[in-house]
């Protein structure tokens, strides 16, 4: 697949990308059913909630009040991790974020790695900067682990392999495993994966994670995962690094009473992750002694000024809006052009890149607002995207190519037909004789030529009829 | 009553027949309809397409239009949607406190058709008669910005003769979404055949909801299935009063 790329700088549009992904059929029932499985996993859990939206409305206050006062929970944070005896250090872009790694790795003597699933380092492609300069980085997370033995990329924000099924796993695995004989049953494959990654956690000493939240109140840092593999990274390593976006900072330890209830229930369809890590700093003699964390800007700051921008930060990365959006469905990650992909994606990518990027993304969706719907943090997906498609016709307004599209001159004419019921009365008119040409001879429309071709591309469309509603209603009236 | 109709600028181009039914329904139940004639859009497309700024002219021509309406009655959810959502933002942006304060008095008097029969008239049968197999598709700003629920439903189980058809995964999104149907073309296509497997296999002769944006995406597929499958705003339905003056589908 020529057209995979998460790179927001040489993605396709969405449209073109979504076109190439459409024809993978296999991709495409892979797709459907696990976003089922983990819908209806969710949505059992949620009914046993009587709470559920009572949770929701908390977990945004929450995570809008950090954002509120985002420099003061930082600096507290930094303070009290740095008391705690950790490092902190401030990243204004990945570039920056993957020099300060490169260097504390350096310093460590480390010429391995081992890696907790990590949105974030992905955001800034850490592993490959890592490889160029000589660091052997392994993924842990078993989803992880099949991106990187496949050279893939990931396609959803919890479960980055989803697009592949255990058949195209066990094959993976065989090849690259030197494992001839495995099974393709679960089982089989994670005791595969267990044996290998079980030596690189007890001769690897230098991890790197993200953080789902740091807590500012404590210094603390909060990771939740359900393979374990996370905590092996935790406990086992000498040096340990976190890459966390600004936005991950939650005000007080008791905001994880709310969040640690609907991050489960709306990622996996768990009451509780398996595993939760919370660590305060170092401990002599128990742990990792080398404590860092990359806090990493990459264009967030640029989203804190407007609270309809801001929302999109509340985020906790659980990845509900994928699994219920009927786009996503279709197309799986790989069309949103960004480690970052579904409706979060949709809005999240092209504001990171103040709108220069991924302009098609916020077209990307029927704001048919099942993302809403299910956020436990309560952000108004559609509402952003709405927004930032105004933005992205600003922003184009003096753009020659854009002025003179069809779609600019559509909407042009129309806005001034809509001021004046005369002029909207004379254009359905028009419109009815300007269709004739079109109409085939069962009476319907089977192709109509631009941009709205697009839609007898798949659909017919009935004639107009030949007298409007309000001719009737004169009509009407007069004889009355 | 005396119910002011917004017909909306596709429906009265497209589907006339859509409009005459809401007034014969209303008529029949002894209200007076309505239509002021110099009303045009709500300016949904232009907002959910970027196009804000033309869309804040068309909000304020609305409101002054209705104003002073005892209450408005609009067929199509989509643009009551808009009207709730959006129109107050756009009063913000704008920083017209006129037009935020009009809306504030009007919102309350503003009815989606179904909603106007239960909600506003507290009815649930309205003497309708359709003897057809019938299933329902909950529109996306029906189901998730109006909160409409069973209401449709409820109508729909009042009229005589009618066997109505759950639709398997009511809630997913047919994929018209507006512009997102031209500008996602193959997106919105592929959205649509799963709602088409789904609506084919209920075995119903009419597909019915409350928006006809998302039933003319519907049914320009079925039509280009050779589907004999119809679809039909759900105020037709509830305007039949016998399957014999009606006739078939």
């Amino acid at each position: 697949m020529t057209l995979i790329t998460v790179d927001p700088l040489k993605a396709p549009s969405f449209p073109k990308a979504a076109a190439e992904l459409l024809r993978d059929t296999q991709l495409r029932r892979n797709v459907a059913h696990a976003t089922d499985v983990i819908q209806h996993k969710r949505a059992a859990l949620v009914a046993e909630k009587s709470d559920w939206q009572a949770l929701r409305t908390a977990g945004a206050a929450i995570r809008a009040e950090a954002l509120r006062h985002l420099d003061r929970y930082l600096e507290q944070f930094e303070k009290q991790f740095t008391a705690a005896g950790g490092h902190v250090h401030w990243a204004s872009d990945a570039d920056e974020a993957r020099r300060i790694i490169a260097g504390i790795l350096h310093d460590a003597q480390a010429d391995e790695v081992i890696k907790i699933k990590s949105m974030t380092t992905a955001e800034i492609d850490l592993n490959r900067s890592l490889e160029s300069a000589g660091v052997r980085v392994y993924e842990t997370d078993l989803a992880e682990l099949i991106l990187q033995l496949g050279h893939d990329q990931p396609s959803h924000i919890i479960a980055p392999a989803l697009h592949k099924n255990r058949h195209q796993v066990r094959d993976l695995f065989a090849r690259e495993m030197h494992l001839p004989d495995l099974a393709d049953d679960p089982p089989a494959l994670t005791e595969a994966a267990r044996l290998y990654l079980r030596e690189k956690f007890l001769k690897v000493k230098a991890a790197i994670c993200g953080a789902n939240f740091l807590i500012a109140e404590t210094g603390s840092i909060c990771i939740v995962e359900s393979e374990g593999n996370g905590r092996m990274c935790l406990t086992l390593s000498d040096t340990l690094i976190s890459v966390a976006g600004i936005e991950k900072v939650i005000p007080t330890f008791a905001g994880l009473e709310v969040l640690l209830q609907t991050l489960p229930r709306a990622a996996t369809g768990e009451r509780m992750n398996p595993y939760n890590s919370i660590w305060t700093g170092v401990t002599p003699g128990d742990g990792p002694h080398n404590m860092h964390v990359v806090l990493l800007d990459n264009g967030r700051s640029n989203l804190l000024e407007k609270e309809i921008t801001r929302q999109t930060l509340q985020c906790i990365r659980c990845g509900a809006c994928l699994n219920t959006c009927p786009v996503y469905r279709q197309t799986g990650g790989h069309a949103y052009g960004s480690v970052y992909s579904g409706p979060i994606g949709a809005i999240l990518t092209p504001q990171l890149f103040a709108l220069e990027h991924a302009q098609s993304l916020p077209y990307a969706s029927s704001l048919c607002g099942a993302c809403y719907e299910v956020c436990p943090v309560k952000i108004n997906i559609p509402e952003v995207l709405v927004y930032l498609r105004s933005r992205v016709v600003d922003k184009n307004r003096n753009n020659l190519s854009s002025v003179f599209s069809q779609e600019r001159i559509g909407m042009k004419m129309m806005a001034r037909i809509f001021l004046n019921h005369e002029r909207f009365e004379k254009a359905q008119r028009m419109a009815r004789i300007f269709e004739k040409p079109f109409i085939g001879q069962d009476g319907w429309i089977h192709k109509l030529p631009g941009l709205a071709g697009q839609w007898t591309a798949a659909r017919d469309l009935a004639p107009i009829p030949a007298q409007s509603f309000r001719e009737w209603w004169r009509g009407r009236k007069a004889s009355q | 009553m005396r119910i002011s109709l917004f017909i909306t600028c596709y429906n009265d181009t497209l589907f006339p027949h859509t409009g005459k039914a809401v007034v014969s329904v209303l008529e029949r139940l002894g209200h007076t309809v309505d239509f002021p004639i110099d009303q045009t859009c709500c300016g949904q497309m232009h907002f959910n397409t970027g196009y804000r700024r033309a869309a804040y002219p068309l909000a304020k021509r609305f409101v002054s239009i209705f104003r002073d309406a005892e209450a408005v009655c609009i067929p199509s959810s989509s643009c009551v949607a808009m009207i709730r959502d959006y129109y107050a933002d756009l009063a913000d942006e704008n920083h017209d406190q006129e037009l935020a304060a009009d809306l504030r008095t009007l919102l309350p008097r503003i009815f989606e058709f179904t909603e106007l029969l239960t909600d506003c008239l507290h009815l649930e049968d309205v003497g309708a008669s359709f003897s057809h197999r019938v299933t329902y598709h909950a529109s996306c700003h029906g189901l998730r910005s109006l909160h409409l629920g069973d209401k449709p439903i409820r109508l729909l189980r009042h009229v005589r003769g009618l066997d109505l058809i759950e639709l398997p995964n009511s809630d997913r999104c047919c994929g018209f979404g507006g512009t997102f149907a031209v500008k996602n073309a193959g997106v919105s296509t592929a959205m649509l055949e799963e709602k088409l497997d789904a609506i084919l296999g209920t075995g119903a002769e009419i597909c019915t909801a409350c928006d006809n944006s998302c039933l003319m995406h519907i049914q320009g597929r079925l039509h280009r299935h050779g589907a004999d499958v119809r679809a039909m705003h759900i105020a037709e339905i509830l305007a039949s009063e016998n399957r014999e003056r009606e006739g078939t589908p």
